[in-house]
């Protein structure tokens, strides 16, 4: 066995891939070789850390220096500083400038303090290409002890009394899924998981899959053992090649250990993966679409009842599960259902993972406790506003979500008390928004979504997502009347009541909820004709103050369109008809001549 | 893999590797590994550490290396930090020392007096 003595992990997940890190891992066994200690330290591709606003991100053990923003200029530092000499690099370590401490343990800084890591454990921790590294971090034992000790209403025993619900979006208690399906009678069951993460903006599950795929692998044979199955499909968008490549790599590696496949690990359980491979549209992700987009047809949904557990997949009865509600499952077997429902709030158990994106400072990825407060996650977590703007509001569960106001930022960030306030949970989204974010437009973004990605199997989700979205942009264009907003309202309403599927129900809350709380701004597009925020155009203008003008024509040679005119050393004048609404002129003043209204 | 024992059995294997990126609250040895420590010698007792921290399976001490300590004549130095934070300084290192160090000091549990920088001081 080859000893090392120190430990490089290099992120090779989607963000940091594509911020260069490939390059970085070539560079590094480089430079390794050429200070001869390519035998004492050991180069490592891990999954996401978490931090992608900072990537690429290097950790190297045993000391824990978490290194960010490397480029492949600073390996050779890193090498001949930290690997040959021992010296910590400090000006790349993670939060350089704030406060830079000479023992920089990754687990310390701000970013992870307030973070619980359990569906992320492994993230950034092994490498998810090599099964000997998932095992010796307790992985397969929660299978082992499953199908060898307990039997499968133990399991469902197990999962019920841990309180962990879904993590898709809907939250749906996992122990009771699975014991309807266990209680079908039926020769052929399926277990499924839904790893299409359609949300515009979410990588959580995505990074589940590629920095520790081996652990949905392990969480759907124990699904498989407990509602007496022995076939799981993955549904996973081709746009995710990573975490693609790394699952079949996975199960090619749980095959060759007989940990899937045929009487695993000597018992009479058998069980077997096979993924499928998802186009990409939204709907699929909603779990009966996802169903007959497996079974080989166009992914529409079918009408409820019958429900997946009692008639699913090819008609059998199926579990479909979240990526990331399957990643805890082997972590409650070993540590019991008392330690899980142990963290986290009353009524929601376990932690969360967010892909925090936005008016944000720390953009990433960040797991934990339910009930911690959304405060604690924008400020301590997130590090607040950037550019010392106001926050404003957050939005979570993409676009059946919304939105949390400034006001109620203090929420504890939980299943039940998000929908008392008309967000939800979702399936980790969260948006945060300053003070220069229009909630008109924002509702706008969302519902342009939604008509895109209707289906369009049934009027209401096909028609009124259209009608709501042509009101919006009518009051974005300050062309909107009071009779407009009553009109969303009672739209809202004969959607939610009517459509098929959940895409087409939840449509409409991203309009309500910016609606409920930030009506006033509704009223300014349609009554004042104004976006507070500046942001809709057709509502803005640029004028010059004649009295602060100097009359130094920098503007006018800077505006794309020409529209703006005058006389050296008097005051200039933007002609509104042609004027685009770019700012270029307001940039450019040196006087503040220039504002926006 | 036919049995639960197989699977445990390979995970001892690997866990020894990975323990170099789990927190622990075990003893930990610092190299310093400046020029000064380098030129001293300081790698193969770097290297003689690792090796027989290894070979003895001592999975919950850590090797690090740290830069230059200030006493550049008495490299290389190695320091031994208990949990508590108390630790142990040993100058004039070589490979031989380190090896007795690991199988006195470490396993157990008794400071090699001779080596330490008292004895360096009062000689
Ligand atoms: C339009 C639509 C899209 C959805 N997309 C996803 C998705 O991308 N990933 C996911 O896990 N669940 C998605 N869901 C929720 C699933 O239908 C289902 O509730 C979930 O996969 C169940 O797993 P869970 O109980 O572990 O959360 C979607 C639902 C709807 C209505
Ligand atoms: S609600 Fe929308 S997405 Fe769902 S079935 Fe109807 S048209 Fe299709
Ligand atoms: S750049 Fe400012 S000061 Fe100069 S002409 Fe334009 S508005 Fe006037």
């Amino acid at each position: 066995m080859q000893i090392y003595r120190a430990h490089v992990l290099v992120c090779a997940g989607t963000g940091c891939t594509s911020s260069g890190s490939t390059v970085l891992f070539e560079e590094f066994e480089k430079q390794l070789k050429d200070a001869g200690i390519e035998n004492e330290v050991k180069m490592v591709k891990t999954g996401c850390f978490g931090l992608c606003a900072e990537g690429p991100i290097v950790v190297v053990y045993p000391e824990g220096a978490m290194y960010c923003r490397v480029t492949k200029e600073d390996v050779a530092e890193i090498v001949s500083e930290h690997l040959v000499k021992g010296r910590i690099v400090n000006r790349l370590l993670e939060g350089a400038g704030e406060v830079q401490k000479e023992e920089a343990a990754a687990e310390q800084s701000h970013f992870f303090k307030k973070q619980m890591r359990i569906a992320l454990r492994n993230c950034g921790h092994i490498n998810p290409e090599n099964i000997d590294e998932y095992i010796a971090e307790d992985g397969y034992e929660a299978l082992g002890k499953v199908i060898t000790e307990m039997t499968p209403e133990q399991v469902i025993d197990v999962m019920l009394k841990s309180g962990l619900r879904g993590r898709g979006g809907a939250g749906f208690p996992t122990g009771r899924k699975w014991d309807f399906a266990r209680k079908s009678p039926s020769d052929k069951k399926y277990v499924c998981c839904n790893a299409d993460e359609g949300d515009p903006g979410a990588f959580m599950d995505r990074s589940v899959l590629e920095g520790d795929p081996h652990v949905v692998l392990e969480a759907m044979a124990i699904a498989g053992y407990a509602i007496g199955s022995d076939q799981g499909y993955i549904y996973v968008r081709a746009e995710y090649p990573i975490a693609v490549k790394r699952l079949q790599i996975a199960i090619e590696q749980a095959r060759a250990y007989g940990l899937l496949g045929k009487n695993i690990l000597g018992t009479d359980f058998s069980f077997d993966i096979e993924l499928r491979l998802g186009a990409g549209a939204f709907v699929c992700g909603e779990e009966t679409a996802l169903m007959t987009s497996i079974e080989g047809h166009r992914g529409e949904p079918r009408p409820r009842p019958p429900f997946p557990a009692v008639k699913g997949l090819f008609q059998k009865p199926t579990i479909l599960n979240n990526v990331e509600t399957y990643a805890n499952v082997p972590r409650i077997i070993l540590n019991g259902a008392d330690w899980f429902a142990g963290i986290g709030s009353e009524r929601s158990k376990g932690t969360k993972v967010f892909a925090v994106g936005g008016k944000i400072k720390n953009t990433g990825l960040v797991e934990i406790p339910m009930g911690t407060t959304l405060r604690e996650v924008v400020y301590d977590i997130g590090g607040g506003i950037p550019n010392g703007k106001k926050f404003k509001a957050a939005q979570t569960g993409g676009p059946s979500g919304g939105c949390i106001p400034a006001s109620l930022i203090d929420t504890p960030i939980e299943y039940d008390t998000l929908i008392e306030i008309g967000s939800m949970m979702g399936s980790g989204g969260l948006i945060v928004m300053d003070e220069d974010t229009c909630m008109v437009d924002i509702a706008k973004f969302f519902l342009t979504f939604t008509v895109e990605e209707s289906c369009g199997k049934c009027p209401p989700c096909r028609i009124g997502t259209k009608r709501m979205l042509d009101i919006l942009t009518k009051i974005t264009k300050g062309q909107g009347t009071l009779s407009d907003i009553d009109d969303l309202y009672a739209l809202a309403d004969a959607i939610k009541s009517s459509a098929l599927c959940g895409l087409g129900q939840t449509a409409p809350n991203p309009v309500l909820s910016t609606l409920r709380y930030f009506k006033d701004e509704y009223i300014a597009h349609v009554v004042d004709k104004k976006c507070p925020a500046g942001v809709c155009k057709d509502l803005m203008r640029y004028t010059i103050v004649a009295d602060k003008c100097k009359g130094c024509s920098l503007c006018a040679r800077n505006c794309p369109v020409n529209c703006i005119q005058g006389e050296i050393k008097k005051p200039f004048v933007i002609d509104q008809d042609k004027c685009i609404k770019c700012g270029t002129c307001m940039d450019k003043c040196k006087f503040g001549a220039i504002v926006k209204e | 893999m036919k049995s639960l024992e197989e699977l445990r059995a390979l995970k001892e294997k690997t866990k020894a590797q990975m323990n170099l990126r789990n927190e622990q609250n075990g003893l930990r040895v610092v190299v310093g590994m400046a020029t000064c420590g380098i030129a001293a010698g300081a790698r193969p007792v770097m290297n003689t550490f690792v090796e027989e921290i290894a070979k003895r399976q001592l999975n919950n001490v850590k090797v690090t290396m740290t830069g230059c300590i200030g006493l550049c004549k008495l490299e290389p130095i190695v320091e031994v930090i208990d949990p508590s934070g108390d630790k142990v300084t040993y100058v004039k290192m070589d490979a031989q020392k380190a090896a007795r160090v690991v199988a006195e000091h470490l396993v157990n549990g008794k400071i090699v007096s001779e080596y330490t920088i008292k004895a360096e001081e009062n000689s």
